[in-house]
């Protein structure tokens, strides 16, 4: 077993709320006198008092932002670091760039660092792309004769040849954020630190980054990714830690811990329909409310129980030709199904200008956790209405198959009634690997 | 292409590097290594300092000679002339001259200098290197502008020792080969004034405003617009404790043959620079490591 590249062990920052100490020469001295006279500041009422609700630690006005946080990290291996704002993500990343440090604790980095919390930073305008790639490079870590060997492939990938000795400020933003990222992906540390770079550029650009951050983690370098782009950690890394409120509030693999996040992340609750203004479409029909329960009338939906959606809508005048569509959603946004009334027909043309629709279904072949409902209504060509998160349920465990076991969300989506047997030859059988891959 | 980066996987990297990272409330955590490991890019940093400066100015680098040499103009006709503050014999506009050479490297340098932290909070927020080789990187740049204008200055001499009579008892010394010690020594005497004051500007922002005023004061308190020779003598010793008046006799002594300097002053004056580099590098170090979690 070799030794872990990247090892920290109880790692705390503790932040003063308002200012570390003070920020005018006035306030030093009264902290100063505070001190002498054993005395609180005269401005540390005013502190405590507009900051009295977050307060946490023992220090007054001050707050955890890390708080005993311990994990390693093995040669190779690229991490997903994942939490919600204020978790402490940025924070643990700057203290392992070395940029602030820690309160408390340690860690241990075993390998040449770079850390990339920004594209382009230390940029200058007025330089050539050419003295920039240079700075940059510098700036990153990178040896003068390394950027020199790698400077016409820097100079590719950012695709600006021929602008190379002009002034950084003439170039596009696309110019500038491509040729800031050809530098930050041509650096060769061992530990890479990266946060939130993918969330810049537009589709294609990221895309291009998502590659390359894939080849320097398949030349075996380590890297540690920040993001709230559960699709690039997924893709990136095999192992994620999940901070919350500034502790590790998970280790593992990343797919398990991608949905721990997400689980924990879901709207708390979904306001009521009459009292959503965010809607879209022209408006001549709206929904008014939408009830999904089972078949029996009752609250809880099982994987495999048959629903029942009773629909309330509203409008002007009676309605012809109108299609009432849900879209059925996991916490990743990936959509399940959709139920629409165009699709299956049986509604009737003409309906009148207020009622009710009910849509009825069979068995849910939706794996147990939550899902969230949008609502579109169509009128001819024309969107009358969408809510976006309009409901969620929460799918239930069921005995689906009748074995007691049933897959996790994490895993699959969806279930499926089906049958083996042995002794076919001929028939190839399916491999469970068939299935994780989504 | 592929195959050949993973079968050299980048050839620098190797070595055992291990970085500990642990609060460190010692006063000198200096990792003299690391500041060596990134001269790269401290000469790219001045290089952008000296570039981007006059990029887009009409006279460029000739601005660097250009404005010492106007202050000495004005300085001669308010001083000299109107003022007729005596300059040890020396003709008024080579006094101010010599005097600019160390006096305004040392302002462009507080000038540049005091804002590091502020004007550097982006970066410093975002990437780590050595701090400490910003302040270098400047005093280094600015040393450049300098040595441009101790060649006007030399012409000027030049060419006042051959076209105005009178002056013939002027001649360069063989203590001028001294000059690249004096350079150094205000060089480092200002990286430890830069540091100071960077690192109070940072804690307590008002104090930015001060500085001017401060430099100013520093001005009059040092032997600029008039010789130490006309200091009474019973209070010599006070403007010695100065580290910028042996700099600025000795400049004179080195260039013009005329200067009032013992061994006292230059020492006192040495060891004057030497606790303000350390000290500010102490202080510098300190607020270095916390100072992001203040902006």
């Amino acid at each position: 077993m070799t030794k872990p590249i990247i090892e920290v062990q109880n790692l705390s920052k503790l932040y003063t709320l308002g200012s570390i100490g003070a920020t005018s020469l006035r306030e030093g001295v009264e902290l100063l006198w505070s001190k002498v006279t054993r005395r609180p500041p005269l401005n540390g009422k005013k502190l405590t008092a507009r900051f009295a609700p977050e307060q946490v630690g023992p220090v007054p006005h001050s707050f955890w932002a890390l708080r005993d946080v311990s994990f390693t990290v093995q040669p190779g291996e690229v991490i997903g670091l994942v939490g919600q704002n204020g978790a402490g993500k940025s924070t643990l990343l700057k203290i392992l760039s070395r940029i602030t440090e820690p309160t408390k604790g340690r860690a241990i980095l075993r390998g040449r660092v770079a850390s990339l919390l920004e594209v382009g930073t230390g940029f200058h305008p007025e330089l050539s792309g050419r003295d920039n790639i240079y700075l940059n490079g510098a700036i990153l870590g990178m040896k003068h004769a390394e950027i020199t060997r790698k400077f016409d492939e820097i100079v590719d990938f950012a695709e600006v040849d021929d602008f190379v000795d002009t002034p950084v400020k003439r170039y596009s933003s696309g110019m500038h954020l491509r040729l800031a990222f050809a530098v930050a992906a041509h650096l060769e540390p061992e530990i890479l630190l990266v946060d939130e770079v993918l969330a810049v550029g537009d589709a294609t650009f990221q895309k291009k980054c998502l590659g390359k951050m894939g080849d320097v983690a398949r030349q075996g370098r380590t890297v540690l990714v920040v993001s709230h782009n559960m699709a690039s950690i997924l893709s990136l890394c095999q192992r994620a830690v999940m901070l919350k409120y500034g502790t590790v509030a998970r280790v593992g693999p990343v797919q398990e811990i991608v949905h721990a996040y997400l689980e924990s992340a879901k709207p708390e609750e979904v306001v009521a329909l009459a009292d959503r203004h965010d809607r879209e479409g022209d408006g001549s029909i709206r929904y008014d409310s939408i009830a999904i329960e089972n078949a029996e009338g009752g609250s809880i939906i099982r994987t495999g129980s048959r629903c029942k959606v009773t629909i309330r809508y509203k409008s002007t005048k009676p309605l012809r030709h109108v299609r009432f569509l849900l879209t059925i959603y996991d916490l990743t946004h990936v959509s399940l199904l959709q139920l629409d009334s165009e699709a299956t027909g049986g509604l009737p043309e003409n309906l009148p200008a207020e009622g009710t629709v009910i849509c009825e279904t069979d068995a849910l072949a939706i794996t147990p956790g939550r899902c969230y409902v949008n609502l579109d209504l169509v009128r001819g060509h024309q969107l009358a209405d969408h809510i976006a998160y309009a409901a969620y349920f929460d799918v239930e465990e069921d005995d689906f198959y009748g074995t007691g076991k049933l897959p996790k969300r994490e895993w699959t989506m969806t279930v499926l009634k089906h049958r083996w047997k042995a002794g076919c030859d001929t028939a190839a059988p399916l491999e469970p690997e068939g299935f994780k891959d989504r | 292409m592929k195959a050949e980066e993973t079968a050299a996987p980048g050839a620098p990297l190797i070595g055992p590097h291990e970085i500990i990272i642990e609060p460190n409330q010692a006063w000198l955590r200096l990792d003299w290594g690391q500041l060596w490991e990134f001269r790269d890019l401290l000469a790219l940093l001045i290089h952008r300092e000296f570039a981007s400066k006059y990029k887009q100015t009409i006279l460029g680098p000739a601005w660097f000679i250009l404005q010492p040499l106007m202050t000495s103009i004005v300085m001669t006709i308010f001083f000299g002339r109107v003022a007729k503050v005596p300059t040890d014999g020396i003709p008024p506009v080579l006094f101010y001259l010599c005097n600019q050479l160390s006096w305004n490297y040392l302002t462009t340098n507080l000038q540049t200098g005091t804002a590091i932290f502020l004007n550097n909070a982006t970066l410093f927020g975002k990437v780590y290197f050595p701090r400490l080789v910003v302040p270098i990187s400047l005093v280094l740049s600015n040393l450049f502008a300098c040595l441009l204008q101790l060649v006007s200055f030399l012409l000027i001499y030049l060419g006042y020792v051959l076209l105005v009579p009178g002056t013939r008892g002027l001649h360069l010394s063989p203590s001028a080969l001294f000059l690249p010690l004096l350079f150094i020594h205000t060089a480092l005497l200002s990286l430890g004034v830069c540091l100071w004051l960077s690192a109070v500007t940072a804690k307590y922002r008002d104090l930015n405003q001060v500085v001017q005023l401060f430099v100013q004061l520093w001005m009059f308190a040092s032997p600029v617009i008039y010789p130490l020779s006309k200091f009474p003598i019973k209070w010599r010793w006070l403007a010695e404790l100065n580290p910028m008046t042996a700099i600025l006799e000795a400049f004179r002594l080195c260039l013009l043959g005329t200067g009032t300097l013992t061994v006292e002053s230059l020492v006192m004056s040495i060891c004057g620079t030497l606790f303000l580099l350390l000290t500010g590098i102490l202080i510098f170090q300190r607020t270095e490591r916390t100072f992001i979690d203040t902006v």
